[in-house]
């Protein structure tokens, strides 16, 4: 207890799971009362941004050294192991905290106006509130095994979400294709959980981070051993190679869902254990240098995949599979300010992009709607020329994309520059380094392309959706525009919470988060880069990113698609990228068949049928009677056998008595 | 001929043995009791040449005499006198019988050879000389009255009630 | 002297009597052979009298007074049974057989 409003710190959770029970018990008894769900859901979530804010505000008088750990009750004390039910108050956990509940506000309130005519409108609230509550317990622990319970929760909400619509068998398989990839990730999590008990002795955060330097041999194989399996958990939640194939399928949810769970929060859990681990991966150089190397290749080959997708959702998925690998890359570099800078950022535009997405998605539906058309309303064949129709929602979608895209003076130009000079500052002394510089600036060229393809599809040239549905396209009700408007002055004015001394800057989310990111000052070699470097640096950065933006411009011409029933297929390389290099159909070839013929072959016919059923069940019951069988010739009911059987026995008995 | 008493013995033995076997083996009822009834008398010769003569007149008088009259007399009362075709058994009841018997045998082997241990051996010649000192009957009457009186008396309530049992399974009538 | 031999006939005689019981049918010829079994350990106790003391002999007295009353009991019995059944073979009396 520290007397302030840090105290406060289990309310905004309390809150969540509290929308969540009341929700659920809405959607059981009174589904169409949706007036109230959509009070309850969205105002538990604005009610918890508040209450993060006065926690945050409470933590800052405080001046605190150390994170302030708040022990609930005692959860698991067994042997030598006690991990409590705590949260942790610290730098690192309030910048999650307050974008979890932030931005997740601004989406609950969109999804009052998007979801509005789902008859399932009470069980999403719950669901999403649900998602919440485990998010916050995830970003809040202060223990491996804690916060293991909200990566386990996030990914049961992502499931619930994402099938959301299950009665179609694709939402289903989505559903399920993202929680038993996730399920891979979370073995690696354990392991990782089992090795970090073994070695230290404890689970706690604090305690772990204290003894590490001293229990684990830096550079040994138990440290990088352990931070191997938990960046598997992480490649698993954060959609990376090479378990990054269920985050496009996941597309299959609702756009709000994608918006918050696919973009901002969720897929951001695996680099907030990577900050959060940072001492470890600093006394791990071979998984530093792993995460940062996934995490730049995964930047590179999501981002050509981008390059050739029609559905404008799955565009911003792998975009977002880019990103993430720009985070990685960040906190593997050992920039982990960098890193959490990008999260946040990232967690503004790519939730605007979403949401616009989600608008235009909205508006298409009611046209189609409206003439009884069946076409697919989130291909960009059948989109084109929007601006004319959604103003707003285009002009906030091009402020997301320059930010995306990199260009000065938007959030992401800030914290996308960051990442892609430390990793050149590294590079300096580990050759590696500048390898993965060179793949982050590929992407980011990429990135800047695909994304102006995007909006030169979706909002510019003519329009392809057909002339009677034009009638009926027009923007969305303010409770859905309003959010955007939100978010991009937060992509727009975002950079400003960390401005580069470079450019005279205070620098303040890297100074704030200093004291929690030892692993940072630890991997990062202070060898400046002199300040010409650096504005050289700046100057390829942007000339890479007009280059991208004015490349699509000019290259990609609206005017030569044709609506998504009538497209040509592709060839070639197009092809390729279009079908996402064949990896689902790989891993399908390596992976899902012969375990399926395993399980049929083997284990079920083998194992099952006959081991199990065979021997042990229908054997037994043979055994049974094969003995009851036996056993007759012993009643026969004829004197003259029971007499042979006396004298049996009467000879046994001689025999024991004499011999 | 002056046979010794063993030769004697033996003789009476095999007679025992061979009437035995051909008392089993007969097919007819009536022939099996008249084998068993020379088996009996053999072996009350038997008993004379083991000293003891009393329980030899008693086996010729009550078990040749009484008890397997009474068997005759059933066997007539039921008209068994003729050999039953299903009698014996078919190979499968020979067959054990042979396996059980000849184990029982090869069991029984080893206590007719063993010799009994010496301390509760009595002096050869003790029975004669009892038999000299009480008379024949006396020797077996003196310890039927003393010792083995309250068995003695048992016996004769057991006789009893075998009568009775016997009077009532026989009826017609319960 | 005697007692080897007299030992090894009664032996003999009481497996003779049990081979009989094993594979005759006939009750009434089955008790015989029972009565066959008696005898030969009759023979053993006469026997051991010898050398063990008049026991023996006043044993064989009892057993005798027992076998009596066993025959007249049993043959009673086959009788009553007899009198069900009409016959005396093994074979027919399996009233003990289920169903």
């Amino acid at each position: 207890m520290t007397g302030t409003a840090a105290d406060l710190v289990w309310l905004p959770p309390a809150l969540a799971l509290l929308g969540f029970v009341l929700n659920g018990t809405l959607a059981l008894t009174r589904p169409t009362a949706k007036t109230l769900v959509s009070v309850i859901g969205a105002g538990v979530l604005l009610a918890a941004f508040a209450a993060s804010i006065a926690v945050f505000t409470g933590f800052v008088g405080l001046h605190a050294d150390e994170p302030i750990v708040f022990r609930y009750w005692s959860w698991i004390p067994v042997g030598t192991l006690q991990v409590d039910f705590a949260f942790q108050v610290d730098q690192l956990s309030l910048v999650m905290l307050l974008v979890v509940t932030g931005v997740g506000s601004l989406i609950h309130l969109f999804s009052i106006g998007y979801m509005k005519e789902d008859p399932g409108y009470a069980r999403y609230f719950a669901y999403l509130n649900l998602f919440v509550f485990f998010m916050l317990v995830l970003v809040l622990g202060a223990s491996f095994p804690v916060t293991f319970v909200g990566w386990e929760g996030v990914g049961l909400c992502s499931y619930l979400l994402i099938g959301f619509w299950f009665s179609e068998a694709v939402n289903a398989n989505a559903g399920r294709k993202a929680f038993i990839m996730n399920r891979i990730g979370d073995f690696g999590f354990m392991v990782a959980m089992f090795l970090i008990f073994w070695s230290t002795g404890s689970l706690d955060f604090g305690t772990v981070f204290t003894h590490a330097p001293t229990a684990l041999v830096p550079g040994g194989g138990a440290v990088t051993a352990i931070t191997l399996f938990l960046f598997l958990g992480c490649t698993g939640k954060s959609a990376q190679i090479p378990l990054y194939t269920w985050l496009p399928d996941a597309m299959a949810g609702p756009t709000p869902v994608s918006a918050l769970i696919h973009a901002a929060t969720m897929v951001t859990a695996g680099v907030y254990l990577v900050a959060r681990c940072s001492i470890l991966f600093a006394m791990a150089p071979i998984s530093s240098a792993v995460v940062a190397g996934v995490g730049a290749l995964t930047a590179l080959f999501a981002a050509t995949i981008a390059l050739k997708q029609w559905d404008i959702k799955k565009v911003l998925a792998y975009s977002t599979i880019s990103q993430l690998g720009y985070m990685f890359l960040a906190v593997g570099t050992g920039a982990i300010t960098a890193g959490i800078f990008h999260l946040a950022t990232h967690a503004f535009f790519k939730a605007l992009l979403f949401l616009g997405s989600g608008s235009v998605i909205f508006a298409m539906h009611r046209a189609y709607h409206h003439t009884h058309a069946h076409d697919d309303a989130q291909d960009m064949r059948n989109m084109g020329g929007l601006s004319r129709y959604m103003p707003w929602t285009t002009g906030l979608m091009w402020i997301a994309t320059l930010a995306i895209a990199g260009v000065p003076p938007l959030s992401g130009f800030f914290s996308k520059d960051e990442i892609l000079t430390a990793a050149y500052a590294r590079g300096q002394g580990e050759p590696i380094w500048l390898v993965f510089w060179g793949l982050g600036l590929l992407a980011a060229l990429l990135t800047a392309f695909y994304m102006t393809r995007l909006m030169l599809y979706t909002f510019h040239g003519p329009n392809r959706t057909g002339e009677k549905e034009q009638t009926h396209l027009h923007e969305a009700p303010w409770i859905m525009t309003g959010p955007l408007l939100v978010l991009g002055l937060l992509s727009a004015a975002g950079g400003v919470i960390n401005i580069p001394e470079l450019y005279h800057g205070n620098a303040w989310l890297h100074h704030w988060l200093e004291p929690v990111t030892p692993g940072s000052a630890a991997l990062l070699p202070e060898a400046h880069l002199s300040t010409s470097t650096e504005w050289l640096l700046v100057g390829i950065a942007v000339a890479v990113a007009v280059v991208g933006i004015v490349g699509a411009w000019r290259l990609l011409k609206p005017e030569a698609l044709v609506p998504a029933p009538k497209a040509p297929e592709e060839r070639g390389l197009a092809r390729l990228l279009r079908n996402k290099w064949y990896v689902d159909e790989i891993y399908d070839a390596l992976i899902v068949r012969p375990l399926v013929w395993l399980s049929r072959e083997v284990l079920w016919k083998q194992i099952d049928q006959r081991v199990v059923d065979g021997a042990g069940v229908n054997g037994a019951a043979r055994g049974a009677r094969a003995l009851g069988w036996a056993n007759r010739w012993l009643q026969t009911g004829q004197v003259g056998t029971y007499v042979a059987v006396f004298v049996v026995g009467v000879l046994l008995v001689l025999w024991r008595a004499i011999g | 001929m002056l046979l010794s008493s063993l030769a004697f013995f033996w003789v009476f033995g095999v007679i025992a043995m061979g009437s035995a076997l051909l008392c089993i083996t007969r097919k007819n009822p009536v022939a099996s009791a008249l084998w068993l009834v020379v088996t009996l008398f053999a072996l009350a010769a038997l008993f004379v040449l083991l000293d003891a003569q009393f329980i030899a007149a008693l086996q010729v008088l009550v078990y040749a005499g009484a008890i397997m009259v009474l068997f005759l007399f059933v066997i007539m009362l039921l008209n068994l006198g003729r050999p039953g075709p299903t009698d014996i058994k078919g190979p499968v009841g020979l067959l054990t019988a042979a396996v059980l018997a000849g184990a029982l045998l090869l069991l029984l082997r080893p206590i007719s050879e063993s010799t009994l241990p010496s301390s509760i051996q009595l002096p050869p010649g003790t029975v004669q000389a009892l038999q000299q000192q009480q008379g024949i009957v006396g020797s077996v009457a003196n310890p039927l009255f003393n010792e083995y009186l309250v068995p003695f008396e048992i016996a004769s309530v057991l006789l009893l009630a075998a009568i009775v049992g016997a009077v009532v399974l026989a009826k017609r009538k319960l | 002297m005697l007692l080897g031999p007299a030992l090894a006939i009664s032996a003999v005689l009481f497996t003779l009597g049990v081979a009989g019981v094993l594979f005759r049918r006939n009750a009434i010829v089955i008790f015989m052979c029972v009565e066959l079994m008696l005898n030969a350990v009759n023979l053993t106790f006469v026997a051991l009298a010898q050398n063990l003391g008049m026991g023996g002999q006043v044993f064989v007295f009892f057993v005798m007074a027992v076998a009596a009353a066993e025959a007249a009991v049993g043959l009673a019995i086959i009788l009553a049974v007899y009198r069900h059944k009409q016959s005396v073979s093994l074979q027919n009396m399996n009233l003990l057989k289920d169903g």
